[in-house]
Formats: C-alpha cells, sequence, structure tokens
C-alpha cells in the first residue's frame, strides 16, 4: 500500500524475520521508473466554483491556471479516501493551494480538484474539503470493470481542457 | 428478512489486497466469531454471514435451512420458542428466527447453511460502510438467496464460548508514529481506561478519556492504515479503526491493536469502558 512517503506491507500471518529480511533487501531508495505507455487523458471542463480563487491564489490568470494544468504531466502517486481516488503529484509549486477552510457537505462526482501538493478527482459524490476547478465525465471507478480503478498508483495523467 | 434491527449487513473476508486502488478491506468486525457461526453450520471460510449490530433482527426461513448465531450473546426464538446460540439448528420452511437484543458485546453473527449468496462485489459480498461497496444495509423485505459455500456436514453440537469480557484489555504495540505523541500519550493510553463515544461504527471506535497531546508539529504526509491502528487527530482523542478503515490517514498512528484483540474491539458498544495493555 503506497503512500505519500510510506509503503505499508500488509501479511496475512504474523512477519517472520525471513520477511523483515525479505523487506530490508527491496530497493527502496531508488525511483521507480514512469509507467510505459500513454498517459491517461481525463476530459476536464474548467468551470469549477474554485477556480479563480485558485487563480487569485497563484498570482496568474485563469487561463494561465488552465494552461498550466493542462501541460504538465502528472502521476498517481497513491490511492486514498474513496475507491478510485488518485493523489495526483507534479503541480507546479504556484499551484499548491490550501485546503478550504470549510469542506463542502456534497462534492459532485468527476469534480478535479486541488489541495496542498496533489491534484485528485472525485470518484463519486462525497463531502470534500479541495479546491474544485473543474469536472470530467470520465468514470474514475467501477467495479465491474478490470481493473476497476482508471488511476491507478504509478499511471500518468494529462488534463485535457474541454470547455 | 422481517426486521434488520438497528444495523444488519452482509459480511465475508472482505476485499483484501486492493488497499493500494483505495478500497478497505471491510469483511466481519469480529471475524474470530463471523467464522465460528460458518464453521457451526459447515461453511466454507469464504461464506457469507449477517452481522446483525445491536440485535433485533427477525427473518423468515424460506425453505429448511441450517444457521446458527454466534458473537454478542443475546436471546434466540424460533416461532417465539427459545432457541440455542452458538450451536447449529434448521428452521423448518416458514419459521421466524428473531433475536433479541445482546446483553454483552454488539455483534452477533448469523450463518446459513451454503452463505448468504448476494452478488460478489471486487470478489467479496461484504458491505463496506465507509465506500458503500457491496450491498446496502439490509431492509426489511430482502430476500436473501442461500448458496452453495457449504464444506462437509458440521460435527459439533455447540460452540462452548463465553461472553465478551465486563473489562476488555486490548493489547497493543508501539504505532509507527509514536514519537509524534508525548510520552506522557503512550503512557496514558496503555494505563488509564477510556470509554467509547457514541459516533463509534464499523469504520472506528472513537476513544474519550486523557486528550492526548504532540510532542511535534507539523503535518504528517498521508499513510497507509490497518484495522487496529489508534490514530491521534488534532483534538487529541484517539480513534481505533475497524474494519471499514479509512485506507490511508494523516494523523500520527500512536499504536497498533494486535490482529488477536480485534474481535474484542468490535464487541464494544458506545459508553464501555476498554484498557490497552503494552
Amino acid at each position: 500500500m503506497p503512500a505519500a512517503r510510506t509503503v505499508l506491507v500488509v501479511l496475512d500471518r504474523p512477519p517472520t524475520e525471513l520477511d523483515v529480511a525479505a523487506l530490508r533487501r527491496l530497493p527502496l531508495g531508488e525511483a521507480a521508473p514512469g509507467q510505459a505507455g500513454a498517459p491517461v487523458v481525463l476530459p476536464v471542463v474548467f468551470d469549477g466554483p474554485d477556480l479563480a480563487e485558485v487563480a487569485e491564489r497563484a498570482g496568474r490568470s485563469v487561463p494561465d491556471v488552465v494552461a498550466a494544468l493542462t501541460a504538465v504531466e502528472l502521476t498517481v502517486a497513491f490511492s486514498g479516501f474513496a475507491p478510485g481516488f488518485g493523489y495526483l503529484t507534479g503541480l507546479p509549486a504556484d499551484l499548491h493551494v490550501p485546503r478550504r477552510a470549510t469542506p463542502r457537505t456534497r462534492v459532485p462526482a468527476g469534480s478535479v480538484a486541488l489541495a496542498g501538493p496533489y491534484a485528485g478527482v472525485y470518484p463519486r459524490a462525497s463531502p470534500g474539503g479541495w479546491q474544485l476547478v473543474g469536472r470530467t465525465d470520465a468514470v474514475l471507478f467501477d467495479v465491474d470493470r478490470e481493473p476497476p480503478a482508471l488511476l491507478a498508483p504509478g499511471a500518468r495523467v494529462r488534463f485535457q481542457d474541454v470547455g | 428478512m422481517l426486521a434488520p434491527g438497528p444495523l444488519a449487513t452482509v459480511q465475508d473476508l472482505g476485499r483484501p489486497g486492493r488497499a493500494a486502488i483505495g478500497v478497505t478491506r471491510s469483511g466481519a468486525a469480529d471475524a474470530a466469531s463471523a467464522a465460528l457461526a460458518n464453521r457451526l453450520v459447515g461453511n466454507r471460510p469464504e461464506a457469507a454471514l449477517l452481522e446483525v449490530t445491536a440485535g433485533g433482527l427477525r427473518l423468515r426461513a424460506g425453505r429448511t435451512v441450517l444457521v446458527a448465531v454466534t458473537g454478542a450473546p443475546l436471546p434466540v426464538a424460533v416461532d417465539g420458542r427459545p432457541a440455542p446460540f452458538a450451536a447449529p439448528m434448521t428452521l423448518p420452511p416458514g419459521a421466524v428466527l428473531s433475536l433479541g437484543t445482546p446483553w454483552a458485546g454488539l455483534r452477533s453473527y448469523l450463518a446459513v447453511r451454503g452463505g448468504i449468496d448476494v452478488p460478489p462485489v471486487l470478489g467479496s459480498r461484504s458491505t463496506d460502510t465507509l465506500s458503500g461497496l457491496g450491498p446496502p444495509p439490509l431492509t426489511a423485505g430482502t430476500l436473501l438467496p442461500v448458496g452453495d459455500l457449504a464444506a462437509d456436514e458440521p460435527v459439533v453440537d455447540v460452540a462452548p464460548v463465553g461472553p465478551p469480557p465486563d473489562r476488555p484489555v486490548l493489547r497493543v504495540l508501539p504505532g509507527p508514529r509514536r514519537d509524534w505523541l508525548d510520552d506522557a500519550a503512550w503512557a496514558a493510553l496503555t494505563t488509564q481506561e477510556w470509554a467509547v463515544a457514541a459516533d463509534s461504527d464499523r469504520v472506528g471506535l472513537r476513544l474519550t478519556g486523557p486528550r492526548l497531546a504532540r510532542a511535534r508539529e507539523g503535518e504528517l504526509p498521508s499513510e497507509g492504515l490497518v484495522a487496529g491502528a489508534v490514530q491521534v487527530p488534532p483534538d487529541g482523542a484517539p480513534v481505533l479503526f475497524l474494519a471499514d478503515h479509512p485506507v490511508t490517514g494523516g494523523y500520527p498512528v500512536l499504536a497498533v491493536v494486535v490482529t488477536a484483540d480485534l474481535p474484542l474491539a468490535a464487541q464494544l458498544r458506545p459508553g464501555d469502558g476498554v484498557r490497552f495493555r503494552a
């Protein structure tokens, strides 16, 4: 289970010294190579209710923020919060924005959002405190699909402006 | 299903190994009692059963079925007549099984020989109350199909299990971020009595007691969580995560309850006292 800076290993039995030794042999200091193949392209309409505030914080115009968000290639660092929710890294530093002081009680499914160093897409409607910059109709999570999650750790992602 | 009681869900062994895509394990909160119920009716370990929270469930057998009730002990009746707890029993077609209110513990398990055969989602029939995966909590009128996950005929008449202890003590190991809390926090966790708060559920137990203080400031980047993790949010009141825990969390984990003691944790009711032993 990868997370921001750690990897959690869960066994279905108590760990032995051999397990610990096997883990110590893993080359954890080396950066993993990027996933081969084309990135996942998410079509996004950039009309989120927090887009103007994000632009103001960044000292950029709204079109400039959209251009920045569609220019970068993001990487799914890890998942969490909800099935299919990937924490996407690779944002320009000036688009690292704080969470909203008061979370929204309902964020619509497909909302494209920013918080801290991460971008993310809400797989389904839920409460949420991230800054909403757009929306996509991509299906992030589908239990009848293999793999169920569109964005798994390691995947590369691009936003495409379809507004 | 005639009446589900306060909360009844379908549970099995859950969805292990999918945390990397944000899917938590889920499964029976008291896995030991669930496994016992399956053994009593001769089911395979992966058979799904009912997790009945605070009793109150009533259902009618559509055909002859072999059932067993384990976990939180409660009055069991078939067509109004007392029936055994922690023992296999046959329900004839049309018989009504009713569960009263547990006199100890919180979660009882009702296994049916063959298993509850709702459609699996990502390899499991468990209701994940955090993310909504699996069947919704049961409602009156729901028809529960019985599957074919029976193994050998059961041979045990009754399982001699005691009720959950009055004064439960859960064994803990130091958590990965014990150093984010001050020394008094670990001492308080492992010496004080804690009370289970009302807003506790399958996701976790909120504990009230002394306020645990940080030894250092700053935000912890999100880390993987396990059932049994004792996480300390900024308000200083620890949360002990259970079966439907989030897969990641951004607050320090002070301690982890050993896996063997999670069934005890799952039987704690709001208002109960609990202690932790290092």
